[in-house]
Order: C-alpha cells, then sequence, then structure tokens
C-alpha cells in the first residue's frame, strides 16, 4: 500500500523540525521520518548554549532547543512524526521507501525535503581499528544521551568546534582529558571554546597529529608527532601518550545519499565538506519537487539547519499554494537571516562553497 | 597566542580592559571574546544596553564601562563563557572576581576554592563570596571569588572539587 503524504521530511533534526514546523505553519500537512528513536537530530546531545542570535535560540542550550521543537512539532495538528524508521529511497516514480520494525513501508509525497544531517569523518593512521578509539559524536551520545562516563583518559583529536565542546563535555563528565591535538597550525573552532578548555588545564596542540595508536587488543595509548608547514610530521618528534580512549573530531561529511539516488544534481564543493546536492534560492535541488535544508546540503551549524528548514519548508508551503503572501515573506525573511549568519569571517567557507553551487547552477547564490 | 593555544595575551586583553579609574569605583564586565563570531546573546542580555556590536552581529562585544553596572546577566548568557566581572572597589586588599562555571560540584558560600588563571595554572586558594545559579533552564553558576587585587586580572576560573570549608 502507498500511503500518500502531502509534504515528506526526511529526518527529524533541527533543519527537518523547522522545515514541518514553516510548512505546517502555512497549513500543509506533514509527515517527518527520523531513523532513530527519538526526534531531535545532534540537537539531543547539546548540552552546551548555543550562539547565534534570538531568532536561532541563542543563549539557549541545544538540547532544550530541541526538545521545544520535538514537542510544538508532536503537538501541532498538521504534523505526524514517526521514529525509528530508515528511509531507504526515493525512486524515480516520485515513490519514497522506508523500513520501520522491519516492516517496508511506501509513501508518495507532493514535496520531499531532505534534512539527513551528516557522517562523521574517520582518521586512517596503524592501529586505528583497536577498541577505544570512537568518532567524538559516539562519544557524546554515550555521555550525554546515555549518561555513561565514556572513558577515564582520552585524547582529543581536532581542535575544531566539535573537539573542543566534546573535550569541553568530557571534563563535566569527569574524564581526564590529557590534550587536544590539532593537525592545523591554527584553531578552527570558536576561540572562546578553546579558551575555556584551556583556563581548565587542557593544552591544545596545533601543528600535532596522532602517528599511530597501540595496544593489546585495545587501546593503552598513541603515539603524537609534530608537522611542518607542510603537513609533513617532523622526524625525532614521536612522543608516546597513554590513554584509554581516543576520540576523533576530524569532521563532518553531508549524508546526501538519497538525494544520489532520486537523480540529484550533485557536486563535490569542499568548503561544504563533500558531496552536495546543487540547489536554488529556494532550497529546491535539480529535481523538481525535492528540497534539501541543513547539514545534508553543506556542513554548517545549527543555527544556520534551522534557518535553511524554515526557508524550504515556507517554499514549500508557496508552491502548494498555502498561506502564499505570508509564506513568502518568510521565505525572504530567512534568507536575508542566512545572508546575515554568513556575513562574518567565519562564514567565508560556507560563502566561498555556496557561490560554487550558484555557479555550478548558473544562477545567484542565496 | 590565542589562535595556537587558546590564551589570549597581554595585547588581546588590553584592548577590552577598563581603566583603572572605572575599575576602583566599582563591579564592570570584561568580555574576554576576541573573534568575530556570529553570535550576541550579551548583547540582549544587558539591561543597560551597556554591551554593543558594531557594524553587526559578527563584530565583537564592546562593554561602555560607563553604562556597566556590573549586574552579572551577561556573564551567565554568555554562551562562550567568556564575560567575567571585576570590582576592584573595595578599600582592602581585595578584588572581587565573578566567573561563570558548568561544573560540578559547586562549591558553596564561604568555602575556599583553587583559582586557575587562563592556562589552567594554580593561583592560590580564595574565598567563595557568592554563589548563584543562573537557573533550571539557563544552568550556568555564577562563582563570586575573593581574590588579591593583583590577581583580579589572573584568576579566571577554579580546579573542580576538593573545596576546603572556610573560618
Ligand atoms: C558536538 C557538536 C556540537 C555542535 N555545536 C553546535 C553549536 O554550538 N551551535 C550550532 O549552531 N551548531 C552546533 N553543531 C552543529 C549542529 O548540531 C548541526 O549543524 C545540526 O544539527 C545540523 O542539523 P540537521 O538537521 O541538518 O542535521 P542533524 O541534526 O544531523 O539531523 C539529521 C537527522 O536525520 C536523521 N536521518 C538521517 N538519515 C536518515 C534516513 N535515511 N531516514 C530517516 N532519518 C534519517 C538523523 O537520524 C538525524 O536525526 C554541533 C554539532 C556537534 C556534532
Ligand atoms: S554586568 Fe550587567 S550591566 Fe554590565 S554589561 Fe553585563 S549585563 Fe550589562
Ligand atoms: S555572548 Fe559571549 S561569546 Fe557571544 S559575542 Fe557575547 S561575549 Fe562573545
Amino acid at each position: 500500500m502507498i500511503r500518500d503524504v502531502e509534504v515528506l521530511v526526511i529526518g527529524g533534526g533541527p533543519a527537518g523540525l523547522c522545515a514541518a514546523q514553516a510548512a505546517a505553519g502555512a497549513g500543509a500537512h506533514v509527515l517527518i521520518l527520523e531513523r532513530d528513536d527519538v526526534p531531535g537530530g545532534q540537537l539531543v546531545k547539546q548540552t552546551h548554549k548555543f550562539f547565534g542570535s534570538e531568532r536561532q535560540y541563542a543563549g539557549d542550550r541545544g538540547i532544550f532547543i530541541g526538545q521545544m521543537l520535538v514537542e510544538e512539532m508532536t503537538n501541532h495538528p498538521n504534523v505526524e512524526i514517526m521514529t525509528d524508521t530508515t528511509v531507504l529511497g526515493i525512486y524515480e516514480d516520485g515513490v519514497v521507501t522506508a523500513l520501520k520494525d522491519e516492516q517496508h513501508l511506501k509513501f508518495r509525497p507532493k514535496k520531499i525535503i531532505v534534512a539527513t544531517g551528516a557522517a562523521e569523518k574517520f582518521l586512517t593512521f596503524p592501529n586505528n581499528d583497536l577498541p577505544g578509539i570512537y568518532g567524538a559524536g559516539a562519544v557524546q551520545t554515550l555521555m550525554n544521551v546515555g549518561g555513561v562516563k565514556p572513558a577515564d583518559k582520552v585524547i582529543m583529536v581536532g581542535a575544531g568546534n566539535i573537539g573542543l565542546i566534546v573535550s569541553y563535555q568530557m571534563l563535566q563528565a569527569g574524564v581526564d582529558v590529557v590534550c587536544v591535538v590539532e593537525a592545523a597550525p591554527n584553531i578552527g573552532g570558536f576561540l572562546v571554546h578553546a579558551s575555556k578548555l584551556r583556563r581548565a588545564g587542557v593544552p591544545i596542540c596545533t601543528g600535532w597529529t596522532v602517528k599511530e595508536a597501540y595496544g593489546d587488543g585495545k587501546l593503552e595509548g598513541v603515539v603524537l608527532c609534530r608537522l611542518d608547514e607542510k603537513w609533513q610530521p617532523i622526524e625525532g618528534t614521536e612522543i608516546k601518550v597513554a590513554c584509554d580512549t581516543l576520540c576523533l573530531a576530524v569532521g563532518l561529511t553531508p549524508l546526501a545519499e538519497l538525494c544520489w539516488q532520486a537523480g540529484c544534481h550533485m557536486e563535490f564543493i569542499r568548503e561544504l565538506s563533500g558531496h552536495v546536492p546543487v540547489t536554488d534560492e529556494n532550497l529546491m535541488t535539480s529535481v523538481e519537487g525535492i528540497y534539501a535544508a541543513g547539514d545534508v546540503s553543506g556542513i554548517e551549524e545549527a543555527s544556520s539547519a534551522m534557518v535553511e528548514g524554515r526557508l524550504a519548508g515556507y517554499a514549500v508551503a508557496v508552491s502548494l499554494g498555502y498561506d502564499v503572501e505570508r509564506a513568502q515573506k518568510e521565505v525572504e525573511a530567512a534568507r536575508a537571516e542566512l545572508v546575515e549568519l554568513r556575513s562574518g569571517p567565519m562564514g567565508g567557507k560556507i560563502r566561498a562553497g555556496l557561490a560554487k553551487v550558484a555557479e555550478k547552477r548558473g544562477g545567484a547564490s542565496c | 597566542m590565542l589562535i595556537k593555544d587558546g590564551i589570549p595575551t597581554k595585547e588581546d586583553l588590553a584592548a577590552v580592559l577598563p581603566s583603572e579609574e572605572r575599575l576602583a569605583k566599582g563591579p564592570v564586565a570584561i568580555t574576554e571574546c576576541f573573534q568575530n563570531i556570529a553570535c550576541n546573546p550579551c548583547v540582549a542580555a544587558c539591561p543597560q544596553h551597556a554591551i554593543s556590536m558594531e557594524p553587526d552581529i559578527n563584530a565583537t562585544p564592546k562593554v561602555d564601562p560607563d553604562k556597566c553596572i556590573g549586574c552579572r546577566l551577561c556573564v551567565k548568557a554568555c554562551p562562550g563563557l567568556a564575560i567575567f566581572v571585576v570590582d576592584m572597589s573595595r578599600p582592602e586588599d581585595k578584588a572581587l572576581v565573578t566567573i561563570p562555571f558548568e561544573f560540578l560540584p559547586v562549591p558553596q558560600k564561604g568555602q575556599l576554592v583553587c583559582g586557575l588563571n587562563r592556562a589552567g595554572e594554580e593561583q592560590g586558594w580564595f574565598k567563595v563570596t557568592q554563589a548563584v545559579s543562573g537557573g533550571k533552564k539557563n544552568m550556568t553558576w555564577m562563582l563570586t571569588l575573593e581574590v588579591p587585587k593583583e590577581l583580579a586580572m589572573e584568576v579566571r576560573n577554579i580546579k573542580v572539587g576538593g573545596y576546603r570549608d572556610g573560618e
């Protein structure tokens, strides 16, 4: 049996929830499919206060922003959320298939908003398969969702925001964070995050990397070494550091398989951290009726993911003829908000990436 | 250097420190936020409109020391835990430093805690004169420490746990 759906949102993270909020707010009927057992995406484990401005709930803790959005969508008469439901494919005839409780489900949506987020990257070095080496996201979930102290003594790889934030949250959980190792010459994450780790006594070692891990059956320590300006290991700088856990926070890459499969025009854009669907100023992909919002169309932040979700949701409402005048105004407001969020030096990479997307499409970027 | 190791330099700090005359007058906020990031809860939190950002949200915050009354609302609002309030107005040789704090256990008023500087190095034991919760949703505590005046611009954190009961 194929179920007809007006707006199908794939992924219940900040982008998907805000897309649903916008589309349903304008009058459309929305179904959100989320593969996890709870909606909220990355927000369910973000115990820190968020940046941005009031419109993106800055100053509030990510976890509370998630709870607030989930509660609002759960109680919305026009929105249904199905959890434990993994979308498997988007087919040419517009049918979407999903798996729930070992059952195959089929949907025929009028509009699709893909908001599947991102996957963690890994790092290659000898013995990187030893038990005790994890992605930062897994550690954060264990700790902040599962309530489990994930390690006794940990080394973090990566001084981007995720590495810095998860290190700080491990300190809060009582873990001994030996150091943060960063291959780049400079700290990539927000310096206020770096400073608060540093004044808690955690050294941040820029220009260093992991050469190899060692241990008998499980991780017992790592060999770190310095890098020169050309990112080559400097011989003789190796040091052995004991730890029971190595945490990798070396970046995310868009989880865009569904867009590939749907036949969307995809491009590799380095600044957006991988292959992304080429979207227009309404965040519609090259396939009519399929939109992409949030990290799936370029790794950025929850603040911008929420605004992108809102933009896509209202654009869908306009295309379906719901509350057109107000929805169109909201689309424009969201575009302006994104421009503001991305206007600073930290937004430089995203701006460059989006400019490339616009070039590939042959139009102006939003 | 800040961008290499997370420790602000003397030059970084010089740009945000209020004048000695202002410091001597009473509590005042110091924003140790030196990077252009899209963030402005500090501006929104200040009831005195003492914090500004020009031209937009990506600018670093500027405190107008003449408008700031040292109320500490920005301390708990800041997601970067980058704002401190320093009070050098007391006649004795002690200053009061208010820091944001997000660890357990939270020290109690009257207890002695080990103070740390911006590099996490121990600076001595200081009395907590106030421990104020930011509330159920905010969850950031504001701890006020009594420190020798010469350490008022050094102490920016405390060691978690091992608190001693004061006299
Ligand atoms: C440690 C850490 C700290 C961060 N701190 C901040 C911060 O302070 N401020 C900030 O603005 N941002 C922060 N971010 C970034 C922010 O969390 C992400 O940018 C944001 O969550 C992206 O939102 P999204 O909705 O696109 O993706 P996600 O939050 O990843 O949500 C995607 C959802 O889609 C679901 N999904 C994926 N595939 C399928 C499928 N096939 N079928 C069904 N469901 C699927 C996933 O389960 C997930 O729930 C942080 C991220 C991390 C990891
Ligand atoms: S301490 Fe109070 S008055 Fe001063 S800047 Fe902060 S919020 Fe404003
Ligand atoms: S709220 Fe904190 S981190 Fe954000 S701009 Fe103000 S001082 Fe900087």
